[in-house]
Order: C-alpha cells, then structure tokens, then sequence
C-alpha cells in the first residue's frame, strides 16, 4: 500500500531524519519527497509504500503521532487513496 | 503522482474546515425475523443485528485511522418495525424498541433507525396498534430513531396520520419533558419518504432495499463555506462551479468510505447520500454558507433562492462522484444543529415561515425547530400538513420533526447536547387550524402524479 504522511512544525534540526528512521523501523520505503522550509515553517510531504499487513500500517502511524507529539511535530500518515479518489475525474 | 497542493487541499478541509463522513449505517432487513411468539421474534431482531452489525463500529474506526477521514458515527436502520410479523399489542412494539436499543449498545452504535410505519394512503389495524405503542417506546429508550410516512405524490395525504402524529409529537414533548422535551428529537413525520437515508431521525431499511447493505452519509458545509469565501465576488454561474467541484470531492470521499466498508465488512455497497449536513460546531454551518453567498442573515429575502442554488450544485457535483447516489443528497437545514441557523432564529431572522419556503428547495424539511410547549396539537398537524402538501405537490421529500418544548415559550433556549444541539424556541402563528385539520380523511393525490 501507498501512504501520504505530511509533516508540519517550526524549523528545528533532524525533523527529516527521525521521521525517517521511524519510516524505516516500521518498514516502510519512502518512494517520493517534498520539503520547503517558509520563515521560520517546515513543511514535508512524504510519498511512502509498505507492506499492507497486519495493522502494521496502524503502528506506523501511531508511532509518527508518539513522535510527533514528544518532538513538536503534526504528522498525518492517510493512506493515498483518498487523494487519489477526491482528486481525480 | 499526487499533487502537492491537492494534499494540502484535502488536509485542510479535514482539519480546518470540518470536513467528514457523517454517518456509516448498515441497513438490516427484519422481515425474516418473525416467529409466533413476540418475545421470540424480539430475540430474533437481537441476533439478527448483533451479528450482521458486530463490526461496524470496529470497521469504521479502522477506515477512520487508515485514511485520515473523521467517521462520527456509526449506525444501524432496519425495516420498519410496524411491518415486522410477531408483533401485535402495544406490548409487543415497545418490546422491540427496547430490542432495538439494547442491540445499539451491543455494538457500540449511536443511532438506530426504523422504528417506522409508512401510512400515506391509510393506516392498517397492525399500524394503529404501533402508533399507540410510539411515545412510549421513544422516550423508553436512548438510541431509537421513529418516522412515519404520511403522504406521497402518488398516494396524496393520509391526514387521520397526520393528526395522529401531532398527538404523538406532544405526547412525546410532555414525556421527555425533563429533557427539554428531546424525545421529540428522535421522531420525525415524512412524505416522499427515501427508502435508504442513513441519516437520523427518518433512517429505515426499506422493504425494497435488499438482505444488508451500507449507506454512507457525508458532509461538509464547512469545506464549501471555505471554497465560496475564496472565491470572493463572483458571478452565480461561478459560484454553482465552485459548488459542485466541491460537492464532487466531498461526495467522492464517502464514496471511497463506503466502498471500503463494503468490502471489509462483506456487504453490499448501497447508496451516498450526499448531503450538506451541519453540526453546532463553529465552521461547520449551511446557515453561513448561505451568509457567504452574500447574505446579511439567513433568513431574509434571497435565503430560498441561495438555498435552492446550493441544494442543485451540491446533487449535480456529487452525483459525478459516486456510482449510486440516494438518500435525501442535498442540504440540510436543521436549525439546532446549525450555529449560523441558532444566532438567525435568536435574533429574528430566521422564522418558522421562512423555514418552510426553505424546505421546497432543500433536501429535507422543517427540522430540529423547537416550537412554544403549549403549541396545541392540532397547529403542529397543520404545519406537517403543510411540509407533506409542499413534498406532495413537488415530488419531493419533505419531513416536519418539531419540538413543542414543555414549559418553554418563545425566546426560552432549549438544549439537546451532542450533534443535536441548541436553539431558542421561536413562534408559530397563534390562529387555529383546528376545525381543517379535524376534518381527517385523505388530501387527494394531485393530478401529476398520474404519470401513466
């Protein structure tokens, strides 16, 4: 399955590389990246793809929200398809 | 590839502007539940939607996590229960609706709907006994939803329903009385009844729906308020644009929500009901979006015209979006769940008359209006007489759920809390209608309806 995860918080240092580590802990392959940092904002959108079993897509995400809350972060981690429905003709 | 802004669009609309799926419900068919003995055929109901529903709160809330979508609730509609064999006395009836509540709390659902009867050409012996059995049943219990169909474009208006549906609704009033009379709440008088709404408080699973199926119901009156105001001083061509390209992508999520419940629970896919359907949340308000469209208040001259435009673009931008569209797929205007519609009614704006021009060009009717406790009985038949003439005439749903408040007058606030809000009780024209109603009897169907 492919899954958006975006990340929004004040600039800090190692926001792409925990995230990241989080991603691959839980397996997950980060296949498209998208960052800006506006004033003093970070944004980041993530492409991901990982196996689709067993809830772990559930873990992913309650890891990145732990992380996010203990690191000033919001992070989403929503599965691609409601995108791609909303989105598109 | 998915767009940036796309995601950031959707983003947004989830978090700031409120957008969800209202309601995934399941509709259970009962018809197969009937035995010789009530309390069998109660038992029957009970493991029928025990075991059909047992992972619809736990499927929702997976849908939820998985893609980022608020699901606020989940429940259950089922044949209306005056049509279900086994079921006799007054006894009989209200036993079900304790069924049906005690199975609502098995599975963790919020709503369930079809404690029905539909009577729009007579009612049947079977009917009358159910009608007996209405205000206790409701104010009995928590999560039990009732409506009764009195009139269609093909059947005319039964008005002896009628009249008896004004009794139950100030039956109900007195009942619940402690409650800010909300038993009327959960009770809701139709003509043109659709078959599959999965809101509340008309859900029912019709008798031509099939064994079980899902029915989603989005909203999100905040997601196109947002996409109006973006677009500043435009003309009304462009604005139904902007309207219906919302509609489609609001439609187009509780499609993918229903599609996933579907398959996940293993049941068919029924209808989305599209529907604009507000809550007294801040931002979440068909009221303001009438407000954006450039109205001062909802309420004065150029709401119905608003209204009437929101209610088309919404049905043509959805429609696109999903394979089957049904339910009442429109805007609603129910005043106490709406924050713009409560501060309108406050303040003078927004009158019971004007509600009811509203209600011709809307999805639905007069609804969560909470009227002066000593309203007599034969006024609020009147006023669902009215609503029923308005869907009669123009082939249409309409629906009169009125709250005669005991002890309340006009200005008095009433509070139901939850998604069914707050309001003030606002007047009804004090002349009688007394002596037309009583006349009972049927209100012919009008010639249109002679479509052979």
């Amino acid at each position: 399955m492919k899954a958006v995860i975006t990340v929004t918080a004040k600039d800090a240092k190692g926001i792409i590389a925990k995230v990241s580590t989080k991603l691959s802990d839980y397996g997950a392959n980060i296949v498209d990246i998208s960052q800006s940092v506006i004033g003093e904002y970070f944004a980041m959108i993530m492409l991901i793809e990982m196996e689709d079993k067993d809830k772990k897509f559930f873990e992913l995400s309650d890891a990145l929200k732990a992380l996010g809350s203990q690191n000033n972060l919001i992070i989403e981690a929503m599965h691609e398809d409601i995108f791609n429905s909303m989105h598109r003709i | 590839m998915i767009n940036t802004n796309d995601i950031l669009e959707t983003i947004n609309m989830i978090h700031q502007e409120h957008l969800d799926v209202r309601t995934i419900t399941m509709g259970i068919s009962l018809l197969d539940c009937a035995a010789g003995d009530a309390k069998i055929t109660c038992d029957n109901i009970y493991n029928k939607i025990t075991t059909y529903a047992k992972d619809l709160v736990s499927t929702g809330e997976d849908i939820e996590k998985e893609y980022g979508i608020p699901i606020i609730h989940k429940r259950v509609s089922v044949t209306p229960i005056s049509l279900v064999g086994g079921l006799k006395t007054k006894e009989d009836y209200i036993l079900a609706a304790k069924t049906l509540d005690a199975a609502a709390k098995t599975t963790g659902i919020n709503f369930i709907g079809g404690f029905s009867a539909l009577v729009q050409k007579g009612m049947t012996n079977k009917e009358l006994t159910f009608f007996d059995a209405v205000p206790e049943a409701i104010s009995s219990t928590e999560r039990v939803c009732s409506s009764i169909n009195v009139g269609s474009t093909r059947a005319g208006i039964d008005m002896d329903a009628v009249n008896k549906c004004g009794h139950i609704v100030k039956e109900l009033a007195y009942l619940t009385r402690d409650n800010y009379s909300i038993g009327c709440a959960k009770f809701v008088v139709f003509a043109n009844v659709p078959e599959d709404n999965p809101f509340m408080a008309g859900a029912f699973h019709g008798v031509g729906e099939p064994e079980c199926e899902i029915n989603v119901g989005v909203s999100g009156p905040g997601v196109v308020r947002h996409a109006i105001e973006a677009a500043g001083d435009c003309s009304f061509s462009d604005l139904a644009d902007i309207i219906k390209k919302t509609a489609f992508k609001v439609t187009r999520m509780g499609q993918l929500v229903a599609c996933e419940a579907s398959k996940r629970l293993g049941v068919p896919f029924g209808i989305v009901d599209l529907s604009l359907a507000p809550t007294p949340a801040i931002g979440d308000s068909v009221a303001h979006i009438l407000e954006a469209m450039g109205l001062e208040r909802c309420g004065t001259h150029g709401t119905t015209a608003a209204l009437a435009m929101l209610n088309d673009a919404v049905k043509k931008g959805g429609s696109m979006a999903s394979s089957h569209v049904g339910g009442l797929s429109g805007a609603f205007i129910p005043v106490s769940e709406d924050k713009g519609m409560i501060d309108a009614a406050a303040c003078g704006a927004l009158t019971i008359e004007k509600l009811e021009a509203m209600t011709s060009v809307c999805s639905v009717g007069l609804d969560m209006i909470a009227i002066p406790g000593d309203t007599p009985e034969e006024t609020i038949s009147a006023i669902i007489a009215d609503e029923a003439a308005i869907g009669m005439i123009n082939s249409k749903t309409t629906a009169a759920r009125l709250i005669p408040a005991y002890g309340k007058k006009v200005g008095d606030n009433v509070e139901f809390g939850g998604l069914l809000g707050y309001c003030p009780v606002i007047a009804v024209n004090k002349y009688s209608s007394a002596k037309f109603v009583r006349r009972g009897g049927r209100i012919p169907a009008p010639i249109h309806s002679l479509k052979n």
